[in-house]
């Protein structure tokens, strides 16, 4: 069954999948706030730029970051002149590079949450005296949150199920970069069959059993708006 | 000769599947052998592991040409390979590498002395240029010492890749890597003397489904050929000493 070095692929994995829902929901929430608030001219750009992981193939985002986070690139500078090293190879290199990659997943359904509140419960709420700040934390979070429920569990999986970009910035470290798909990707270029099945069997009773408790709770709740993906 | 050959004999296609790491001399001789032939070669690259699992599931494969010996033996074991084709075509070379100049001393001291960040290996498990890194580690007595700054990628192209974009100050990666950029002068590099570790012989085999095809037999022969071997040796690789002896020594 599962060995000492699946187990711990699997530790590995879920606290990189927590740590970046976690840093996710912080400074997706805001950026998604904007996104849904904004007339500003810039609000394509980022769009695009925000659903770009979800068309870019692991491997240009995988290439770009290895260079990107290298002693040559732009990041890659400003770590090593902080003194911290470079980023590739490391477990915080895989927790900025699965932030982009998880992006869209968490950005997205807060996004499609808050822009079907539309502007008329911001203006009622304004005309009760309630600030900015207030009608924020107190009207349009609450109403968002089958939103931000959709946006936690599909970053959680999405990250969990990362692969081509951690093959090309991870190294393969032990406890440091082999989460649980490149494991299974060892085993199966390995000839390790009946191993990689055990994990991949985990793997895909894991995602079926998330993906089903979501679309559960969505029929349940059926409220308009927040729905991931085409309504 | 080679016009007429090909107006008597009935023009065929040829599919195989090929070791990423010998992609180019691949390409090269392919091209020469439809020149010469008339016939029409289609190249598959991919990592020896997942060529074999696509071969033992059916993929429309008629050779193999693996990055190790291991994998053609058992495809013969399996039936899935004629045992009597199967040849080493190429023999691979390891070298120390950096993308720094003079980084690298002549001797390959800077593993035990020097000061560097990580040093780049492909995976042991997978890639036989990773078991012969490990290997020439263990002979050196810095298996330990280097473990806490190994990094490994899941073949050796990535492991180039690793030191080629700086990430690694230092790889042990495949000659022919180097050769093929047609820039050995880029940063440093140390061939490591082939004492250290045991020969990366590389086999083929014809599959099952190119058993009953003229046209392989004829690539067959041009593979082993001294046009097809210089090929090969201009990429960095070492051709079998046996098939060597019979034309003259290089």
């Amino acid at each position: 069954m599962l060995n000492n070095a699946d187990l711990a692929a699997i530790w590995l994995t879920l606290k990189l999948a927590t740590t970046v829902t976690l840093l996710l929901l912080v400074l997706g929430t805001p950026l998604a706030y904007w996104l849904a608030k904004t007339r500003s001219w810039w609000k394509g750009p980022v769009s695009a730029v925000v659903t770009l992981p979800l068309v870019l193939p692991p491997t240009v985002l995988g290439f770009y970051l290895l260079i990107f986070m290298g002693p040559q690139g732009p990041l890659g500078k400003l770590t090593e002149s902080l003194g911290l090293g470079t980023l590739p190879f490391t477990f915080t290199g895989l927790v900025i590079a699965s932030l982009l990659y998880s992006l869209p997943f968490v950005v997205q359904p807060i996004q499609n949450a808050i822009e079907a509140q539309g502007r008329h419960l911001g203006e009622v709420a304004a005309t009760l005296r309630a600030g900015p700040w207030d009608s924020f934390w107190h009207i349009t979070l609450p109403l968002a949150k089958p939103g931000i429920v959709t946006a936690t569990v599909l970053g959680f999986a999405h990250t969990v199920g990362e692969f081509g970009v951690i093959l090309m910035i991870g190294g393969n470290i032990p406890g440091e970069t082999r989460v649980v798909s490149v494991q299974i990707y060892d085993h199966v270029e390995a000839l390790e069959y009946a191993r990689a099945h055990w994990l991949s069997a985990a793997m895909l009773v894991f995602s079926f059993s998330v993906l089903l408790a979501l679309y559960l709770l969505q029929r349940r709740k059926s409220a308009d708006g927040w729905r991931y993906g085409p309504q | 000769m080679a016009m007429l050959f090909s107006l008597v004999a009935r023009a065929e296609q040829l599919t195989i599947a090929v070791a990423s790491n010998f992609a180019a001399p691949m390409q090269q001789i392919a091209r020469q052998f439809e020149q010469r032939s008339g016939h029409q070669v289609k190249l598959a690259f991919g990592s020896t592991g997942k060529i074999f699992a696509q071969i033992y599931h059916g993929a429309p494969f008629q050779a193999f040409f693996s990055a190790d010996q291991a994998k053609p033996a058992q495809l013969v074991e399996l039936g899935l390979a004629e045992a009597s084709s199967r040849f080493t075509y190429a023999e691979g070379k390891l070298a120390l590498w950096s993308s720094k100049s003079k980084f690298v001393d002549s001797n390959g001291e800077v593993l035990s002395h020097g000061s560097y960040n990580r040093l780049a290996i492909a995976n042991p498990k997978l890639a036989p240029y990773g078991a012969a890194a490990v290997e020439v580690l263990q002979q050196l007595g810095l298996e330990e010492s280097t473990r806490r700054r190994q990094v490994q990628g899941e073949n050796i192209s990535q492991t180039y890749q690793f030191v080629a974009s700086g990430n690694a100050d230092l790889g042990l990666v495949a000659v022919s890597q180097l050769l093929q950029d047609g820039s050995t002068t880029k940063g440093s590099v140390w061939v490591v003397p082939e004492h250290l570790y045991s020969p990366i012989r590389q086999d083929a085999v014809i599959l099952q489904r190119g058993l009953d095809s003229s046209a392989m037999n004829e690539f067959w022969e041009f593979v082993q050929s001294a046009e097809a071997r210089a090929i090969i040796r201009a990429y960095g690789y070492r051709t079998a000493q046996k098939i060597d002896n019979n034309i003259n020594a290089e």
